[in-house]
């Protein structure tokens, strides 16, 4: 895909395991714009983390990656790790899950911001600070000159994922990655991180993947989304149009298993039969069809391919797609 | 306080937990009162800290209470030691989060669902075998295939299953069920909620169920409560509840989920500000340092559960309706 600032091509990541190998990522194409967001969704397992690490060059030393990941015009998988390093927290940053484990637990936030920024800006100490300073204003913590002389265990978690974005932002990134950056925290402060995030990535011009479990996280807040199942991209839109119209039915699936707040006490939740495959054992037809209530003829046999619908831009991988005007 | 239920299964009354640490005093449970109804389920919802899984745990008597009472069929359990608490104990039973780390993963399945029979006494082990097999039936899972075999053979969805089936083994009345589905994945997380709701009808149970999402909560719950703080905020029935919140705190609960729907637009309303630190809660009302109708009178004036609508409490000066 030109013109996209990041595009991943054929990716495939392979994990060796003592069941045999994992396929983990398999032969997934994707791309995002600057000032652009993904939103890529999918259960654990789907192959969604393992293909933000593969972005980021951060796989698994064992792990066997093929394809290509293009960033601004460079493959990323010839890269030395010089200039990998030099990338990543300059132009490629990311914001992890759990805060408190991206935090060096003994360094102060102060130290953390600083060192990030005196390592990928030419800014003197006295600079840096200052920008840090900055920084912590502008993710929205209180007292911030205060705040560098903390550690980040004084911190609640909603104020530690700040500051791990505050660090992301540091050094002006044209790509943040955030994996699950809410996921561990409350939903009232849930709302502010996805709210800060969205903001800075306006205001930044930003290029932003999300990646998450929660499809009403990504609903109002992507541009596209790919719902991820068993290492594949099943489904790919504009966000309006997958909502409009899911042709997949697992992300009809997963979208109907969502409890709703609009549905009467004690309604039985339309689940989704079974769990998803092994991963080390490969299967020949749709990944999803022993769960599926469409599956029929060539569906447990031949693997459907991710191809376009109406528009260019919105795929699916699916032999019985959900009809126009029909499902969600 | 009575709050609408009519043939109480478990009642407590101006409970007060709190623990200290490091020295200081966490106020974790602060003068609450509830009743759940015979045959209800009563949703626990609040963010985490607010005190509702330590509640659930002094129901247990696994904390203990500073003040307060919990009655229970009558008897009031911080008052019960030894064998009477051990025999009442019995017939509550509680639920955790985490179903993998609540399983002793060098024991098999059929030994793990038999441990509360063994305990309570059950000592003929045909009786305990055809009980195993019943229960793990009844929780969707086939005790041939199982019964022999170690935690770690199961997935998350699974290993619920069989900590629901190990709750069930000995017959409870009363069910706390603790975060049940929220270390699950979506299309596992219906599964189960669907299954508690079958076990529920199937064995005649009460549930007490505390979760941090809402909309769980209200696809299970008769009445829900909200805690914030230590404190109940509101409780009512869920329909009314969400349709009607009374208190800003369930307010902006309710906002701030994220609507699967990209034609809601997320509010960029959610008020800034975290909940403050249990140890120095705020006086008067805990929420007022973050809500948007907050005056004096919030300040000085511990807010008392009231009636605003039919079955409907909150404890707020200005509430919503």
């Amino acid at each position: 895909m030109s013109g996209a600032l990041l595009s991943v091509e054929d990716a495939v990541v392979d994990l060796p395991t003592p069941r045999g190998n994992l396929r983990a990522v398999d032969h997934v194409d994707l791309a995002v714009g600057a000032g652009k967001t993904l939103g890529i969704v999918g259960e654990s397992g789907c192959g969604k983390t393992m293909l933000s690490r593969a972005v980021l060059q951060l796989l698994p030393k064992k792990a066997k990656l093929s394809g290509r990941v293009m960033f601004n015009g460079q493959d990323l998988t010839t890269l030395s790790a010089e200039k990998l390093r030099k990338l990543r927290g300059r132009s490629l940053a990311v914001v992890f899950q759990d805060p408190m484990t991206s935090l060096n637990p003994v360094l102060t936030i102060g130290t953390q911001l600083i060192e990030t920024i005196q390592e990928h800006l030419e800014l003197d100490l006295a600079q840096a600070r200052q920008r840090s300073i900055e920084l912590l204003a502008a993710v929205g913590i209180p007292a911030p000159e205060q705040r560098l002389a903390q550690y980040p265990h004084q911190l609640s978690g909603g104020m530690r994922q700040r500051v791990a974005i505050a660090i992301a932002l540091s050094c002006e990134p044209q790509l943040l990655i955030a994996d699950e950056p809410t996921t561990a925290l409350d939903v009232t402060i849930q709302a502010q991180i996805l709210d800060l995030l969205a903001r800075e990535q306006q205001r930044r011009h930003m290029a932003m993947i999300i990646i998450t479990h929660d499809l009403g996280v990504v609903a109002g807040r992507t541009d596209e989304v790919a719902v991820m199942y068993a290492g594949r991209v099943v489904e790919r839109a504009p966000t309006p149009a997958l909502f409009k119209q899911m042709r997949m039915p697992y992300t009809e699936a997963l979208l109907a298993a969502l409890p709703k707040l609009d549905v009467a006490p004690h309604t039985p939740l339309p689940a989704i039969s079974g769990r998803p495959p092994d991963p080390t054992r490969p299967m020949k037809g749709c990944s999803f069809s022993p769960r599926c209530r469409y599956s029929a003829g060539r569906c447990t046999t031949e693997k459907p391919r991710l191809s376009p619908a109406e528009t260019q831009e919105h795929l699916y991988a699916c032999f019985h797609p959900i009809a126009a005007g029909v499902g969600a | 306080m009575l709050q609408a239920a009519s043939d109480p299964l478990m009642k407590v009354e101006n409970l007060v937990v709190e623990y200290s640490v490091g020295g200081k005093t966490i106020h974790a449970v602060s003068d609450v009162s509830l009743e759940i109804a015979r045959g209800e389920t009563l949703g626990l919802v609040g963010e985490s800290g607010c005190g509702k899984s330590t509640l659930g745990r002094a129901v247990l008597q696994l904390r203990q209470a500073v003040s307060g009472k919990v009655l229970f069929d009558g008897h009031d359990l911080t008052t019960l030691k030894g064998e009477p608490l051990r025999k009442m104990r019995r017939r509550v039973q509680l639920i955790f989060q985490d179903p993998i780390a609540s399983l002793n993963p060098r024991r098999r399945i059929g030994d793990i669902v038999a441990e509360p029979l063994v305990i309570a006494g059950v000592r003929d082990p045909e009786e305990r075998a055809r009980r195993v097999s019943d229960v793990l039936s009844a929780v969707g899972l086939d005790p041939a295939l199982v019964s022999g075999r170690l935690p770690h053979e199961f997935s998350g969805g699974q290993c619920q299953r069989i900590c629901i089936a190990r709750s069930l083994v000995l017959n409870p009345e009363f069910v706390i069920c603790d975060e049940p589905v929220s270390a699950l994945d979506v299309s596992i997380r219906a599964q189960i909620l669907n299954l508690l709701e079958e076990m529920k009808a199937r064995y005649g149970l009460t549930l007490l169920f505390i979760a941090h999402d809402l909309a769980v909560v209200k696809a299970v719950s008769d009445r829900v409560a909200v805690m914030y703080l230590g404190r109940l905020c509101e409780v009512g029935p869920s329909e009314q509840l969400f349709a009607r919140p009374a208190h800003p705190y369930t307010a902006l609960l309710i906002e701030a989920i994220p609507v699967p729907d990209p034609d809601v637009r997320p509010t960029q309303s959610v008020p800034v500000g975290e909940p403050p630190s249990p140890i120095a809660p705020p006086s008067g009302c805990r929420f007022r340092t973050r809500c948007p109708r907050a005056d004096a009178r919030c300040a000085g004036e511990v807010p008392e559960l009231r009636v605003v609508a039919p079955g409907q409490f909150a404890a707020c000066h200005h509430p919503l309706i």
